[in-house]
């Protein structure tokens, strides 16, 4: 019969001689093969220790951003918490004290910001919908918790380190560590 | 000896081999892992070592159940036979010279004696379960066990017309110019395949096929009475790795710079970590397969075996 395509390959089906029932030469190939995958470079990555990179567009955990000279950003606007379709933000807002210049950058702040990081589905849209450039996602994940409460995450758990007081620590929420 | 250096012996080599048969949990899962091109358990400890004292505490803290179906004290009995037994064909082997718990004058038929009581264990086990799967187990490894049991002993006759003693410190000495492997080749093939059958590894783990028979024999087994089905298996592949070593490697022999229970141990691991690497080899064959492979093929390989050493030795007696 002619062939469709020339991939055909001819099978050898001849009954098995003593040497080939013994199955010994086959098992000892065999063996060797799965041996030499002792040496092979693994593909796993020891997640605590070691982190996969993420492209630059990955959406992590959010964070709340400050300005250069250390006052937050957000102004509680609400545009964030309109446009997430999970509504997972909620936050209250607050007029600025006289001598608070220096913590907020403009004349209401947010007092009290809580994402709840089992409704969001880190879509990035409370990212887009920000005029203050006050909420980023960032390029980690949520770590696991035994309680359910615990995935409230509040202004203090979601606020960058200050770049003028805690340089360090920002830089190292970077993986800029020297 | 004194009574008190036997009592010794007999604890050393208890706490040595129990400590071996829970090592070997960590040892599989990370060699089996690296062979798969993983890592394994690397968390618990310092390698992962602790995996051991886990796994071992798991199986401690769960439901230690009898199903209310089951034949109780059968039941009970069956996965203690099987530690017991291997425990007690560990008595003969000698790990050092002078370190033997009981130089028997019939240590090779002892240790056969001993794994075939084993099959019991598989057999009652099963048979009290009241469970289909674990009956099918049952009767696959009653027939597995009879027939590897046959080769078993055979492939041994060989070495012992060679020595002239069924004493395992002759035949480790009888190796002093040359070890057995060398002279009896085909008699280790056949020995390794019979120990593999004999302590139902893969390829040979026909009476537990996980993925025909659920766990076979030891389907309705939890808690603490799996364990000991567990450290029986891991005690099996330890013991049938020794026996190896004793008969056709020259036991404790070896150069002079390490002392002789190295040897021993080094040679008996080395086999511990072929079994392994069979696991992580082969798939398992059906059970006909395994039959005829044992009846047709083995059979005649092990009765000429037998046959041509015994007319060699006639031949050179002259």
């Amino acid at each position: 019969m002619q062939a469709l395509t020339n991939r055909v390959k001819q099978v050898n089906r001849s009954p098995m001689n003593f040497w080939e029932r013994l199955y010994l030469p086959a098992i000892l190939k065999g063996m060797t093969i799965t041996f030499s995958h002792i040496f092979k470079k693994k593909p796993t990555i020891n997640y605590p220790e070691e982190k996969r990179p993420f492209s630059p567009v990955f959406r992590g955990l959010h964070v709340l951003n400050r300005d250069e000279e250390g006052r937050e950003r957000c102004t509680a606007c609400g545009l964030c918490a309109v446009a997430c379709p999970a509504e997972a933000i909620t936050m209250e807002s607050a007029e600025r004290k006289p001598g608070e210049t220096d913590l907020y950058r403009e004349e209401k702040y947010a007092a009290r910001y809580e994402i709840n990081m089992l409704r969001c589905i880190f879509c990035g849209l409370c990212e887009e919908a920000c005029p203050k450039d006050a909420i980023y996602l960032s390029e980690t994940f949520t770590p696991a918790d035994f309680t359910r409460k615990k995935f409230i995450y509040s202004k203090e758990d979601l606020l960058i380190p200050n770049p003028l007081t805690e340089a360090e620590k920002l830089a190292e929420a970077k993986g800029e560590t020297v | 000896m004194t009574v008190m250096q036997h009592v010794w012996i007999v604890l050393g080599v208890l706490f040595v081999l129990l400590n071996i048969g829970a090592g070997l949990i960590w040892v599989e899962r990370r060699m089996l892992a690296l062979w798969q091109d993983r890592l394994g358990p690397n968390r618990a400890g310092p390698l992962g070592i602790l995996i051991v004292l886990a796994d071992t505490l798991k199986l401690f803290f769960k439901e230690d159940w009898v199903p209310p179906f089951a034949d109780k004290w059968v039941f009970i009995i069956a996965p203690a036979i099987v530690v017991a037994s291997v425990l007690m064909s560990f008595v003969v082997i000698p790990f050092a010279p002078g370190i033997v718990v009981a130089d028997l004058n019939v240590g090779l038929l002892f240790f056969l004696a001993m794994s075939s009581i084993g099959v019991y264990s598989i057999v009652l086990g099963g048979w009290a379960s009241n469970n289909k799967y674990a009956l099918l187990g049952a009767l696959r490894g009653a027939s597995q066990m009879i027939a590897y049991e046959v080769f078993m002993g055979l492939s041994l006759m060989g070495v012992v017309m060679m020595t002239g003693s069924f004493k395992l410190t002759d035949i480790v000495e009888a190796q002093r110019d040359m070890w057995f492997f060398i002279k009896q080749p085909i008699g280790l093939v056949i020995f390794f395949i019979a120990g593999i059958a004999e302590t139902h590894r893969l390829p040979f783990d026909i009476p537990e096929a996980e993925s025909e028979l659920i766990a076979g024999y030891h389907a309705e087994y939890s808690g603490m009475k799996f364990g000991m089905f567990f450290i029986g298996e891991y005690l099996g592949i330890t013991l049938i790795s020794a026996m190896t070593a004793t008969i056709f490697f020259g036991g404790w022999l070896g150069p002079e710079f390490l002392p002789g229970w190295v040897w021993f141990f080094t040679k008996t691991f080395a086999f511990i970590l072929f079994f392994i690497l069979l696991r992580a080899s082969l798939p398992r064959p059906r059970y006909d397969q395994l039959m005829e492979y044992g009846w047709k093929i083995l059979l005649p390989l092990v009765l000429a075996n037998v046959m041509i050493t015994g007319a060699v030795l006639l031949w050179l007696k002259g």
